[in-house]
C-alpha cells in the first residue's frame, strides 16, 4: 500500500528513480542535487534497484555516460544543478535529436558569477533550446509524480525524447514535506520497460550520430522540433493515465482562483505555492487577482496557456526566476508576449518582473508589490522594459 | 552522388537521423580520385597479400586464382600497394582523361 | 600474467581476418595512414564490438549522411568524451545482461579517437573511465596534430614540426615542446594492459588490439598513424614511414601489461632520425642544431624504455 510519509524532497525524487527502475545512473555531485544521487547510490548499494551507479568525474561526463546507456537500450537517470548543467551543456543538446529518452533532475540554482549555491532558473533558462522535454514541479509531492510522468512520457515510442523535471534548489530540493511515494506495482504499470526504435546492437549495426550534411541537417533539426511539439499529446495523455491511476491530475498549466480575474500572476516552480497564499489574501481584501502557473515549460502550451487566460483578465504580471542579461525581458515573459501577441482583441497587457534571483526570498510581500505595480503600469507605462523586485539602488 | 540521397524531407529523414544500412558506404564510389592506377604483373606476384592488408581503401580482394586485385570503383591511387609490394610486381600508371 | 592472453594464440600474417569491419567508399584521403590503422584494428577485433567514436577525421570520413562505412553498431557524440560514452554503453550492457534483457554473450566495447581527442581535450573523459575500471578498449589513432580542421598543432605534435599553429618563422622552428607522452598518461592508471603501434607492422599492432579486448578491464592502444596531407608526405610512402619511425627508434613499440613494460621490438642498429624527418615537409626546415637534439632526445627515450623493460 502507498502510504504518506514526511520525507526530504530530494529523497523521495531518488525513491522515484527507484520506483521507476532507472538501470544506469551517472552523475556528478552539485549542490544542491547531491542529495538525490546520494541517496540513488544507497539503494543500488543496498541491491534495492538492480543499476550501474557510474559515479563520473564530471557533469559532461554523466550527461555521456548516460547518452552512451541510453543508446545501448539502458533507462537512464542523472540529476544536476547550475555550473555542472552548463558544463553539461553540449552534451545536452545530442539525445533530443538523437532521440534518446534520458531523463533528468534539474535542482534549480543560480550561476556564477558571482558564485552562488541559492535557487533561481538561471542554469535551466540558458539550456531552453536543447530540445527536451521539460517540466517545473511546486512541491514535493509533484516533483515525485513529474518524475513518474517523465519516464512514462519519454520512452513512449511515439514520443522518445529526452526529459527534465526541474525542482527548485533547496526551497523545494531540501524541505521535508508529507510525500506519497506510489507502490511498485503500480508504477510498474504506469512506465512499461524501456524498448527503444533502435539501440547499439552487434545483431543489428546501426551507425548513430553521422555527420549531417547541409543536405540534411535543417530536416533532421525541424524532425526532432515537430517530434518535440507532438510530443505534448503525450504528456497530456500521460497525466491523464496518471490521475487514472494514482489520482491526482495534473495540467500543461494549472489555474487558481481565475474567476473574473482581471489581475493574474504567472508563476513557474515552487514559488507558486506562495503566490496561492498571497492570491487568497489579496482575494480576501477584494482584489480580483488570480494565479497562472505553468507546469509544462517545453513544449510550451500555447493554446493550453491562452485558453487559461479568462475574458476578463486585464493584466498579466509574469515572474521570471533569471535576468535575460541584454533583452527586453526575462524568458518567460518573452515566450508570453510572443504567444499572445497574435490573441486576438483581448490580448491582457503583459509587465515583466523578475523576482527570487540567486536565494532571494519571494514571500507573499512580493506577490502583493507585484500585483500593484503591474495595476499602476496597467494605467501608466512603465519606464522600464521589465522590473526587478526589492533590488537595492544605494 | 552519395548527397543526392541525402535529399529527403523531415517527414522521411530516419528515425534519429541513424543510419541502419551497415556499410552502405559502399555505394559511394570513391575510383574517381584517382590519377593514377596499380597495374599488376602476375608474373611477378607472389599472392602473399601485402597490397591487400596495405590498402587504405579496402580495394583489394583476391580472386579465385590467389591473386589479389584492386577494384577500380574504390581505388584512390594512392600507391602504397606498388610501393610496398615486395617483388615490384604493381606499376602505378597515369589514368588517361 | 592475463589468463585470457594464454588461449590466445595470436594472428599470424596467413590467418589474418578476410572480414572489413569498415567497409569502402569512406572519405579519407589517399593514402591515409589513420584509415589503415583503423582498418586493422578493427580487423583483430572482429564483428561483435560497439564502437564509441569522438569526432575527429575517422568519425568524418565514415559517415556522412546517409551512407556509413561501419558494419558494426557504431556512435558518435562528440571530441572529448568517447571513452565515457563508451563507459555508458558498458553500463548499460552490464545491467541489461543481468537483468535477462539481453544475451550474456561478450561484447567488446571499443571507443576510437585521434590525439587531440585523446592526449588533449578528451584527457579527463579518458582518465576518469580509466579510474572506474570499465571493461573497454581505447584506440588512440596518433596522427599527430588536428588534421580534422586543417593541421593545427596538439599535444602530441612531435618537436619541431611545422603545422598551421606552429608555423616555423623568424622567432620559431615549428612545435617547441616534446611530444607529450600519452601512452605513459595513460599506463600511469595502472590498468592492465597499454600497448603501442605501428601499422606497418600489422601483425603486431593487431595482437595488440586483441589481446587490448581479450584483457578484463580498460585497455589501450596507442597507433601511430601516418598523414600524408598533415605531414606534406607522398600518399604511397604512409607505410614505410610507418617503418622507418619504429625503425629510428622514435616510436617504440612496447606493451605495458600489468605495469610491466615489455619491448616489442628491439631496434639494435636504429637507423638515423634524420632518415625518417626527411620523409616528412613538416620537418624540411629544421636546422642541424634541432636535428641533433631531436637525435639525442629519441635515443634517451628509447633508453628509458629499454630499462623499464629490463625492471622486474
Amino acid at each position: 500500500m502507498s502510504k504518506r510519509v514526511g520525507v526530504e524532497v530530494s529523497i523521495a525524487v531518488a525513491d522515484a528513480v527507484k520506483l521507476a527502475r532507472a538501470e544506469v545512473i551517472s552523475a556528478y555531485p552539485i549542490t544542491p542535487q547531491t542529495h538525490i544521487v546520494e541517496h540513488l547510490s544507497d539503494v543500488v548499494a543496498n541491491g534495492e534497484l538492480d543499476a550501474e551507479y557510474v559515479p563520473v568525474e564530471s557533469e559532461h561526463a554523466a550527461m555521456s555516460c548516460c547518452l552512451g546507456a541510453s543508446a545501448a537500450g539502458a533507462r537512464t537517470f542523472t540529476s544536476s544543478s547550475s555550473q555542472g548543467l552548463s558544463l553539461m551543456s553540449e552534451i545536452l543538446y545530442h539525445p533530443g535529436p538523437m532521440r534518446l529518452p534520458v531523463v533528468m533532475v534539474v535542482a534549480n540554482r543560480a550561476l556564477a558569477a558571482p558564485i552562488s549555491i541559492w535557487n533561481d532558473h538561471n542554469d535551466i533558462m540558458v539550456q531552453r533550446d536543447i530540445g527536451w522535454i521539460q517540466t517545473f514541479a511546486e512541491n514535493g509531492q509533484e516533483a515525485v509524480d513529474l518524475l513518474l510522468h517523465a519516464y512514462r512520457v519519454a520512452e513512449d515510442p511515439k514520443v522518445s525524447l529526452p526529459f527534465i523535471v526541474n525542482i527548485d534548489g533547496f526551497t523545494l530540493s531540501h524541505v521535508i514535506e508529507p510525500i506519497i511515494l506510489p507502490d511498485q506495482e503500480d508504477v510498474d504499470a504506469y512506465i512499461p520497460s524501456f524498448k527503444p526504435h533502435v539501440k547499439l546492437d552487434p545483431k543489428k549495426p546501426v551507425t548513430m550520430g553521422p555527420v549531417g550534411i547541409p543536405e540534411v541537417y535543417t530536416e533532421a533539426k525541424v524532425a526532432h522540433e515537430m517530434a518535440l511539439r507532438a510530443s505534448k499529446k503525450v504528456i497530456i495523455q500521460g497525466w491523464k493515465e496518471f490521475a487514472g491511476k494514482f489520482g491526482r491530475q495534473y495540467n500543461p498549466i494549472e489555474t487558481y482562483r481565475m474567476d473574473d480575474a482581471e489581475t493574474v500572476l504567472v508563476t513557474m516552480g515552487s514559488i507558486s505555492e506562495t503566490a496561492m497564499t498571497a492570491i487568497d489574501a489579496m482575494r480576501d481584501e477584494g482584489q480580483k487577482v488570480g494565479l497562472l502557473r505553468i507546469r509544462l515549460w517545453r513544449p510550451f502550451p500555447g493554446p493550453e496557456f491562452r485558453k487559461a487566460i479568462g475574458k476578463t483578465v486585464k493584466t498579466l504580471a509574469v515572474i521570471d526566476r533569471t535576468i535575460s542579461t541584454g533583452a527586453s525581458c526575462g524568458p518567460v515573459s518573452a515566450e508570453l508576449r510572443s504567444i499572445l501577441y497574435k490573441m486576438p482583441g483581448r490580448a491582457p497587457k503583459i509587465f515583466g518582473f523578475v523576482a527570487g534571483l540567486g536565494g532571494r526570498d519571494v514571500t507573499v510581500d512580493t506577490f502583493r508589490e507585484i500585483v500593484d505595480k503591474a495595476n499602476l503600469y496597467a494605467k501608466k507605462r512603465p519606464t522600464d522594459l521589465y522590473e526587478v523586485i526589492g533590488v537595492r539602488e544605494k | 552522388m552519395a548527397t543526392s540521397d541525402a535529399i529527403i524531407g523531415w517527414k522521411t529523414l530516419p528515425f534519429g537521423c541513424h543510419i541502419t544500412e551497415p556499410g552502405s558506404s559502399a555505394k559511394f564510389r570513391t575510383g574517381d580520385w584517382r590519377s593514377q592506377r596499380p597495374v599488376l604483373d602476375k608474373e611477378k606476384c607472389i599472392k602473399c597479400g601485402m597490397c591487400w592488408i596495405f590498402c587504405p581503401d579496402m580495394a583489394y580482394s583476391q580472386t579465385k586464382e590467389g591473386y589479389y586485385e584492386a577494384n577500380m570503383e574504390y581505388c584512390k591511387g594512392c600507391g602504397i600497394c606498388a610501393n610496398e609490394c615486395p617483388k615490384g610486381a604493381i606499376q602505378m600508371v597515369e589514368e588517361e582523361v | 600474467m592475463i589468463p585470457e592472453f594464454e588461449k590466445f594464440k595470436g594472428f599470424s600474417a596467413k590467418t589474418l581476418p578476410k572480414d572489413e569491419i569498415v567497409a569502402p567508399g569512406h572519405r579519407a584521403c589517399q593514402g591515409c595512414g589513420e584509415m589503415l590503422a583503423l582498418r586493422m584494428a578493427m580487423k583483430a577485433l572482429g564483428k561483435d564490438i560497439i564502437v564509441a567514436n569522438a569526432t575527429g577525421c575517422m568519425e568524418i570520413v565514415t559517415s556522412p549522411f546517409p551512407q556509413t562505412a561501419w558494419t558494426v553498431p557504431w556512435l558518435h557524440v562528440a571530441f572529448e568524451n568517447a571513452a565515457t560514452v563508451a563507459s555508458g554503453i558498458e553500463a548499460a550492457r552490464k545491467v541489461l545482461a543481468r537483468k535477462g534483457k539481453i544475451p550474456k554473450k561478450h561484447i567488446d566495447i571499443v571507443a576510437v579517437g585521434g590525439d587531440g581527442a585523446t592526449g588533449d581535450i578528451g584527457i579527463q573523459w579518458i582518465s576518469g573511465a580509466f579510474e572506474r575500471g570499465h571493461d573497454m578498449v581505447y584506440i588512440c589513432l596518433d596522427n599527430e596534430a588536428y588534421m580534422n580542421t586543417g593541421v593545427q598543432r596538439s599535444g602530441c605534435t612531435p618537436y619541431g614540426a611545422m603545422t598551421t599553429t606552429t608555423p616555423p618563422g623568424k622567432e620559431s622552428f615549428g612545435q617547441v615542446t616534446w611530444k607529450k607522452n600519452v601512452p605513459a598518461i595513460m599506463a600511469a592508471h595502472g590498468i592492465p594492459y597499454v600497448a603501442t603501434a605501428s601499422p606497418a607492422y600489422y601483425v603486431d599492432l593487431m595482437n595488440k588490439v586483441k589481446k587490448a579486448a581479450l584483457v578484463k578491464g580498460p585497455a589501450y592502444v596507442h597507433i601511430y598513424s601516418p598523414c600524408p596531407t598533415g605531414w606534406g608526405s607522398p600518399g604511397e610512402k604512409s607505410i614505410e614511414i610507418a617503418r622507418l619511425v619504429v625503425e629510428t627508434r622514435v616510436v617504440p613499440l612496447y606493451e605495458v601489461i600489468e605495469g610491466k613494460y615489455i619491448l616489442s621490438r628491439k631496434i639494435n642498429k636504429p637507423k638515423p632520425v634524420t632518415d625518417y624527418l626527411k620523409t616528412q615537409r613538416r620537418f624540411k626546415h629544421l636546422k642541424e642544431e634541432q636535428l641533433a637534439y631531436i637525435q639525442k632526445r629519441v635515443d634517451e627515450e628509447y633508453d628509458r624504455i629499454v630499462k623499464l623493460s629490463e625492471m622486474d
